[in-house]
């Protein structure tokens, strides 16, 4: 790294005032350019290998919050979606369009209205939740439960076609077939279920405005990332976008590999 | 087992204004083996799924006498097997049929071995052959001792060895007490299996015989039409 002060130093003519504002203001250029992304990544790797608290606080609540919302979202979201495909009603294309719409909530939006039930006047507003990570929790899983239904709804639409004949045949009613389904598409249920991690994770809007980002409380990955970016702190900002990185990358390889050999092919 | 009898009156089936079924009566009787012979596209495959309650009919009756079978069972022409093991594809169909769970896996082994798969027990059932695969779905159905088993060309994706050993099973079953009601395109299968012959041509039953007087001197033109175009 340049500029720790020896060249500057050197020409001792400049009064201290000037040279403060030098060091600065080129502190502030390198922050700027690519020669500080070298940096960050070094400094990225020194925090997470020296295991910093505040940054595994960080991390540790974010899986918390997102796989919290995760859960949630796969239990209310997988049987709808399995429900969607194999019964028939009224309103079910509309319920498809609209779940399938409702893949792409802005979480803004979804942030603004959570915050609205959760404020001290809203309809929720005696539980006290606001700017805990159990209203993080809900935001999130406000948002993917759509994903959920609506991708679980195509994995399971496909089986349904080819299972329809044998399960009807042997007897099953619509409470035995929902969950054989599910059961049969594990594989495939899988990855829907990872998207909706992926979609949760790395959600910022909703989280910052109903956690507030409390320091220690409801700060997550993203809204540091945020936070230290506004901040300039690239290096901390740039350890924790890593970690989310590897995190995925992890969760997605395990995900590939757990998978039965036969699948793999595409048997 | 009970003896039944399958009678269909007037019975009809249409599909987006086309009829598929055209008014057709029959009495099947339990013990048999009815083969339904007939072109393609002549509804063999949709008057089995009506009998079976797969479909419903549009007009007329399915009446079972004393009344319907409480077990029955259906063999397609592709065999779905469930994503677990070959086992568990058995016992996942006794589960369905109401047997208690002590009783399933006792049930599911001894349909397995029936059907020649006792090794398989633990294979995942995707990774069978095309002949395995209608071996289980034969045990999946056997396993419930069903009173009328359908089958829907159950060989026309085998090879010759394959279709040997299913022909074998269906043999079986029908030996252990079960009323075979089957289509096939396969004459010398339908002559090797059948004690009645339905034939059946675009939607109607035009003959109803005892499969060796069809064979001998069939009555209706559209299947003498049919049998000549199988000789050489």
């Amino acid at each position: 790294m340049r500029g720790d002060g020896k060249d500057t130093k050197a020409d001792g003519v400049v009064s201290e005032d000037l040279q403060q504002k030098r060091t600065l203001i080129e502190r502030i250029c390198e922050n700027a350019g690519m020669n500080d992304l070298g940096a960050a990544f070094i400094q990225a790797a020194h925090l997470l290998a020296g295991r910093e608290p505040a940054l595994l606080g960080v991390i540790v609540l974010s899986l918390r919050v997102s796989l919290s919302a995760l859960l949630i979202a796969s239990l209310i979201g997988a049987p709808c979606g399995a429900l969607l495909a194999v019964c028939r009603f009224p309103g079910r294309r509309l319920l498809i369009v609209a779940f399938n719409a409702m893949m792409g909530l802005p979480p803004v939006v979804v942030g603004l209205l959570i915050y609205i039930l959760l404020s001290r006047a809203g309809p929720l507003g005696t539980f006290g939740l606001l700017f805990t990570p159990a209203a993080m929790v809900m935001a999130q899983s406000v948002l993917i439960v759509p994903i959920i239904i609506a991708l679980t709804r195509q994995v399971i639409a496909n089986d349904w076609e080819e299972y329809a004949e044998l399960l009807r045949s042997l007897g099953a009613r619509w409470w035995q077939i929902i969950p054989t389904l599910l059961w049969e598409a594990r594989q495939a249920l899988l990855t829907v279920l990872l998207a909706g991690f992926g979609r949760a994770v790395a959600e910022v809007g909703a989280v910052m405005m109903v956690g507030g980002n409390i320091d220690g409380l409801t700060r997550v990955m993203t809204t540091t990332i945020a936070l230290e970016t506004s901040k300039g702190n690239l290096a901390f900002a740039l350890a924790l976008g890593t970690v989310l990185l590897v995190l995925v990358f992890l969760v997605n390889a395990l995900a590939y590999l757990s998978r039965p050999h036969s699948a793999q092919h595409g048997i | 087992m009970a003896s039944s009898l399958l009678e269909l009156s007037a019975l009809s089936y249409e599909c987006n204004g086309h009829r598929l079924i055209n008014a057709v009566n029959a009495r099947l009787e339990s013990g048999t083996r009815t083969l339904l012979l007939g072109p393609n596209g002549a509804g063999k495959s949709v008057l089995m799924r009506l009998c079976h309650g797969l479909l419903q009919p549009s007009a007329g009756d399915i009446r079972w006498h004393p009344n319907p079978p409480a077990r029955q069972a259906m063999v397609f022409q592709r065999p779905v097997v469930l994503r677990r093991s070959v086992l568990a594809n058995v016992t996942f169909a006794l589960r369905l049929a109401g047997v208690s769970a002590k009783a399933r896996r006792d049930l599911a082994q001894e349909a397995l071995h029936r059907v020649g798969l006792a090794l398989l027990a633990d294979r995942h059932a995707p990774t069978l052959s095309g002949g395995e695969r209608q071996q289980l779905a034969l045990a999946r159905a056997w396993a419930i001792t069903p009173q009328v088993l359908f089958l829907d060309e159950p060989t026309a994706n085998l090879d010759p060895g394959s279709a040997a050993t299913v022909e074998g099973i269906i043999h079986a079953i029908h030996a252990a007490g079960t009323q075979i009601i089957m289509s096939t395109h396969n004459l010398g299968q339908a002559r090797r299996l059948a004690d009645q012959i339905l034939f059946i041509d675009r939607g109607s039953i035009t003959e109803h015989t005892p499969a060796n007087e069809f064979f001998a001197a069939p009555r209706s033109h559209q299947a003498r039409e049919f049998l000549s175009a199988e000789r050489p």
